[in-house]
C-alpha cells in the first residue's frame, strides 16, 4: 500500500505486530470510518439498562423491512405488472417457480407482521413519552414512515390483481374526489384513465417498488435522530451517567437475537400452516371491473382508518360527510405528527402518570374497536360503535392529551436508572467512575 | 463506562465455559439459518417448472420424407431436422475430416445416418442458417447457409466456409420409436 | 355469511360515488353455514389422499369439465396425483388442444402434451355465458381457496341441492341450494349416484363424489400444501430450538448485570 500522509495512526505501517485483517481494518476506517462507525453504533454504544421487551420491536422492524425488501425484489423477477397478466403470473409464482409459494406467503404474511410490529412499537412510544423532547423529530420520522409503509401496502395490495385488489384500489382512490373543485381531475390522473386499470396496475408497481428504498432512508435518518441522544426506556428518566447504561452488544444484540426467534416463530406458523387466515378469499377470484364483492374489505391493518372513514354519516356544518370521513380518516395519522406538542405532563412514562395511563391503555383497545367496524358491515350498532370509538380517538389526542397532562400529579421518579434497577446502594457506589 | 469484565460470573471458569458453549451454539444455529433461509431465494431463480417442463420436445418422423427438412422449436431455440437422402449421406460421409476447421466424422453426428438433428443457431454470432425451408439458399455444399457473415455448412452441418468456428451443435435425442425422437 | 348485508355495502358503495342513488334493494336470504367435513390433508401432518385425487380428478374430467375450466392446472401437474408420465401423456393425448397458428396463418387442434395447460370447455367467457343460460361457470383451479369456507362450503353446495321451500320465489333457471348465497344457484345438481364409475371400484355415491372432488379441487387450488407443511414443521422446530438456545444465552449474559 502507498506510504500514508503524516497523519496516519501511529502503527499503521510501522510494522507492528498486527495480523493482515486489522490492518485492513485500519486502512479501510481511515478513509471510511465503516469498523469504528459499527463499534460506535452497535457494538459499544450506551444503551439505557433497563430496557424491557417492548423495545425489542424497533430492530424486528427494521429486519422485517429486509424481509420484505428480499422476497419483494425476487418475487418482481417472476410478476407480471399487466391487467391480463398479473394475476395468472402470481399463480405461476404459487405452482411453478421454485419455492415460490414460501416467497410469496413470506411477503403476504410479512406485510402483516411488519405492521403488527409496527404498531406495537408506535403504542411503546406513546405509553413511555418517546415523543417527548428531545426526540420530537425521532417521532415524526416515525409517523412519515408509517404513512409511506401504508401507501406501500396499499399498493402492494393491488398487484395481485383479484377482486380485492381491484375493488379496494376502486374505493381508495375514490376518495380523492371528495377534494373540492379537483377532486375528480385528481382520480383521474391517479387512474390513468377513467377507472382503476391497466395504466393504475402499472405506476403503482413502479412506486410499490420504489417507497420501500424510501421508507429506508428514512429509517436511516430515523435512527441517526435516534443515536443524537439514546433510547428512552421503561422510566421515562434520562441517563445521568455510565452507571446507567450498558453496551449495547452483548446485552441487546443478544435479547434482540432471542426476540426475533419468537418472532420468526409467530411468522413461521402463519407463513407454513396459516398463510391465508388473514386476508380476504375473494383475492383469490381474478378482477372483475363488472362484479363488486360482496364486502370490499381493506386488510385488517388498514380496518381503523377504514372505519374512520365509514362512521360518518352525516355532514357537518355543511361540509359533506364524504368529505369529512375522508379528512378525519387521514387525519388520524396527521394527528399523530403534533403528538408531541398535545402532550403537556413534565413526565415521560405512563408509569409515573396515575391517571394518563388508563387512558393510554385504553387507546390500544380503542383501535382495536375501530378496527372491529372496519371489519363488519356498516349498519346497525356497529355504525353506532365506529362513531363512538372515532370520537373517543380524537377526544383522546385533542383533549385528553392535553388537559390530564396539566392536571395531572405525577408520581415521584426514580433518582437514576441505575438506582431504580440496581438499588440505591450499588447505584452510588458503581456512579463515581 | 464501567468495567464489566471483572464481574464475579467471569471467576467462575465453569460457568464461563457454559457460557461460552451457548453462546457458540446460539451463533452455529443463526448461521446455519441464515444459510437454509437462503437458499430457495436462490433456487427460485433457476428454471421453473413450466420451463422445465418444456425443456423436453418430441418430434414425430414419420410424416417428413426423404429429402425434406423440417425446422421444430427446442428450448426457445430453431432446431433443423433433415431427412438426408443417399447423396446427402454420401456427400457427408466421403470427406477427410482432418481438413475441417472442427473435424468431426459424420457418423459421430447421427445417430442414424438418414436423421440429421442439429440447432439451427449459428456458431459464429447466433444468427438462423438459411437452408431449412423450399427454396432457401443451401451453399455449395448442400447443407446451410447464414446469410449474417457468410458462414456455409454441409450436409453434416459442418462448417465448411465463413467465420463460424464450430460445426452446428447436435442437441441430446434419441429415438423413442422407429419415427419418433424426443430432443433434450 | 353476511350477504344480508350485501345492500348495504353496496348502497354506502353507491353513495360514495353517487349520493343520489341510494335505494335500497330487499336483502337476499343468508346463506347457511357449511357444516365441518373430515380432510386428509387438514392439521400439522394432513396429506392428500392420492386415492381420492386420482377418483376426484376423474369426476372433475367426466362431470364438471363440461362447464368448469380448470385453467391454472397443466396436464403434467397430474403426475403429483399419482400418475406417471406415461399415463399422463395419455390423459393429455386424448385431449384435442388449439394449437397454431401454423404457416397458412390458421390456428389447428393437435394432440395435448403434458407440457399444456388442461383446456376449458369454452373459448371465452360470453361463449360460456351463452351456454349457459347466461351464467359464468366459474373457474375451478382456485375454488377452495377463493371463497369462505373454502372445502367445506364447496362440498356442501354440492350434496346440498334440495327442493325449494313452499312460498319460496325460485327465478327461472334456477336451483335451490340453502349453502349458496341467497339460497339460488345457476348450477343443477351436478352429482347423481353412480354417475361415474370409478377405477378403483369405490361405490360412486354422491357424498363419495363430492368428497374426492373437493379433495381433488382442494389440491388444484394448494398443490404444494404437503411440501410447505413438510418445511414447515422443520422450520417451527428448529426455531424451537432456536427461541430456547437464545433465550438461555440472553439469561447468561444478562446474569453479569443483574
Amino acid at each position: 500500500m502507498a506510504a500514508p500522509p503524516s497523519g496516519a495512526p501511529a502503527g499503521a505501517l510501522a510494522g507492528e505486530p498486527a495480523g493482515g485483517l486489522s490492518r485492513l481494518v485500519r486502512w479501510i476506517d481511515y478513509r471510511l470510518p465503516f469498523v469504528a462507525s459499527l463499534d460506535h453504533h452497535l457494538i459499544n454504544y450506551p444503551t439505557p439498562r433497563n430496557l424491557s421487551y417492548w423495545w425489542n420491536f424497533g430492530s424486528l422492524a427494521g429486519i422485517t423491512l429486509v424481509i420484505m425488501i428480499v422476497t419483494g425484489v425476487v418475487l418482481a423477477m417472476h410478476y407480471t405488472p399487466e391487467a391480463t397478466l398479473a394475476f395468472d403470473s402470481v399463480e405461476r409464482i404459487m405452482r411453478d417457480v421454485n419455492y415460490g409459494w414460501l416467497i410469496r406467503y413470506i411477503h403476504m404474511n410479512g406485510g402483516s407482521m411488519f405492521f403488527a410490529i409496527v404498531y406495537i412499537h408506535l403504542f411503546r412510544g406513546l405509553y413511555y413519552g418517546s415523543y417527548k423532547y428531545p426526540r420530537e423529530l425521532l417521532w415524526i420520522l416515525g409517523v412519515i414512515i408509517l404513512l409511506l409503509m401504508i401507501a406501500t401496502a396499499f399498493m402492494g395490495y393491488v398487484l395481485p390483481w383479484g377482486q380485492m385488489s381491484y375493488w379496494a384500489a376502486t374505493v381508495i382512490t375514490n376518495l380523492f374526489s371528495a377534494i373540492p373543485v379537483f377532486g375528480q381531475d385528481i382520480v383521474t390522473l391517479l387512474w390513468g384513465g377513467f377507472t382503476v386499470g391497466n395504466p393504475t396496475l402499472n405506476r403503482f408497481f413502479s412506486l410499490h417498488y420504489l417507497l420501500p428504498f424510501i421508507i429506508v432512508a428514512v429509517v436511516g435518518l430515523h435512527l441517526l435522530a435516534l443515536h443524537q441522544h439514546g433510547s428512552n426506556n421503561p422510566l421515562g428518566i434520562d441517563k445521568r451517567g455510565p452507571q446507567d447504561t450498558i453496551p449495547f452488544h452483548p446485552y441487546y444484540t443478544v435479547k434482540d437475537c432471542f426476540g426475533l426467534c419468537v418472532f420468526l416463530l409467530v411468522f413461521a406458523i402463519l407463513v407454513f400452516y396459516l398463510p391465508n387466515m388473514l386476508s380476504s378469499a375473494d383475492n383469490y377470484i381474478p378482477a372483475n371491473p363488472m362484479v363488486t364483492p360482496n364486502h370490499i374489505v381493506p386488510e385488517w391493518y388498514l380496518l381503523p382508518y377504514y372505519a374512520i372513514l365509514r362512521s360518518i354519516t352525516f355532514d357537518f356544518l355543511g361540509i359533506p360527510s364524504k368529505l369529512l370521513g375522508v379528512v378525519l380518516s387521514m387525519g388520524s395519522i396527521i394527528l399523530l405528527f403534533l403528538v408531541p406538542w398535545l402532550d403537556t405532563s413534565p413526565v415521560r412514562s405512563a408509569r409515573f402518570r396515575p391517571i394518563w395511563r388508563w387512558f393510554a391503555m385504553l387507546l390500544p383497545l380503542d383501535l382495536i374497536a375501530l378496527g372491529y367496524v372496519g371489519s363488519q358491515p356498516p349498519a346497525g350498532f356497529v355504525v353506532t360503535l365506529g362513531q363512538i370509538a372515532t370520537a373517543y380517538y380524537y377526544i383522546h389526542f385533542l383533549i385528553l392529551m392535553p388537559l390530564i397532562g396539566k392536571l395531572e400529579t405525577p408520581r415521584p421518579l426514580p433518582i437514576s436508572i441505575a438506582a431504580a434497577v440496581l438499588g440505591p446502594r450499588v447505584a452510588s457506589a458503581a456512579g463515581g467512575e | 463506562m464501567a468495567d464489566l469484565a471483572h464481574s464475579p460470573v467471569d471467576a467462575d471458569h465453569g460457568g464461563a465455559s457454559r457460557r461460552d458453549f451457548l453462546l457458540l451454539t446460539a451463533g452455529a444455529l443463526g448461521g446455519i439459518g441464515a444459510a437454509i433461509a437462503i437458499w430457495p431465494f436462490i433456487d427460485s431463480l433457476n428454471p421453473a417448472r413450466d420451463t422445465l417442463a418444456l425443456s423436453t420436445t418430441e418430434v414425430d418422423l414419420a410424416p417428413i420424407q426423404v429429402g425434406q427438412r423440417l425446422t421444430i422449436a427446442w428450448r426457445g431455440k430453431p432446431v433443423f431436422i433433415d431427412h438426408r437422402p443417399p447423396e446427402e449421406i454420401k456427400a457427408a460421409q466421403a470427406i477427410d475430416i482432418s481438413t475441417l476447421r472442427d473435424p468431426q466424422k459424420d457418423s459421430d453426428r447421427v445417430k442414424k445416418p438418414e436423421w440429421l438433428v442439429v440447432v439451427g443457431v449459428c456458431t459464429h454470432l447466433g444468427c438462423i442458417p438459411l437452408g431449412n425451408k423450399l427454396g432457401d439458399d443451401r451453399g455449395p455444399f448442400g447443407g446451410w447457409f447464414c446469410p449474417c457473415h457468410g458462414s456455409i455448412y454441409d450436409t453434416s452441418a459442418r462448417i465448411r466456409q465463413g467465420p463460424a468456428p464450430l460445426n452446428l451443435f447436435v442437441p441430446p435425442y434419441e429415438f423413442t420409436s422407429d419415427t419418433a425422437i424426443k430432443i433434450g | 355469511m353476511a350477504r344480508p348485508l350485501f345492500a348495504l355495502v353496496w348502497v354506502t358503495l353507491l353513495w360514495l360515488t353517487n349520493p343520489a342513488l341510494a335505494e335500497e334493494p330487499p336483502p337476499p336470504p343468508a346463506a347457511l353455514h357449511p357444516p365441518h367435513q373430515e380432510w386428509s390433508f387438514e392439521g400439522v401432518f394432513g396429506t392428500y389422499d392420492r386415492a381420492a385425487l386420482q377418483r376426484g380428478f376423474q369426476v372433475y374430467k367426466e362431470v364438471c369439465s363440461a362447464c368448469h375450466p380448470v385453467k391454472h392446472l397443466y396436464f403434467r401437474d397430474l403426475t403429483e396425483i399419482g400418475y406417471t408420465e406415461d399415463e399422463v401423456k395419455g390423459i393429455a393425448a386424448q385431449i384435442q388442444v388449439t394449437d397454431g397458428p401454423n404457416d397458412s396463418g390458421e390456428m389447428y387442434q393437435r394432440p395435448g402434451r403434458p407440457s399444456d395447460p388442461i383446456p376449458g370447455p369454452f373459448a371465452n367467457d360470453q361463449a360460456a355465458r351463452a351456454a349457459n343460460n347466461g351464467a359464468l361457470p366459474p373457474d375451478l383451479s382456485l375454488i377452495t381457496k377463493a371463497r369462505e369456507g373454502g372445502e367445506d362450503y364447496v362440498y356442501a353446495i354440492l350434496t346440498g341441492f334440495k327442493d325449494a321451500p313452499a312460498g319460496f320465489k325460485m327465478n327461472p333457471n334456477m336451483n335451490f341450494d340453502p349453502y349458496f348465497p341467497g339460497h339460488q344457484i345457476a348450477m343443477p345438481p351436478p352429482l347423481n349416484p353412480d354417475q361415474v364409475k370409478f377405477a378403483d371400484g369405490t361405490p360412486a355415491s354422491v357424498l363419495q363424489m363430492a368428497h374426492d372432488v373437493v379433495t381433488f379441487l382442494s389440491w388444484a387450488a394448494e398443490p404444494t400444501l404437503e411440501q410447505r407443511h413438510r418445511i414447515g414443521f422443520k422450520v417451527i422446530l428448529f426455531l424451537i430450538v432456536a427461541t430456547g438456545v437464545f433465550y438461555a444465552a440472553k439469561r447468561k449474559i444478562w446474569s453479569r448485570v443483574h
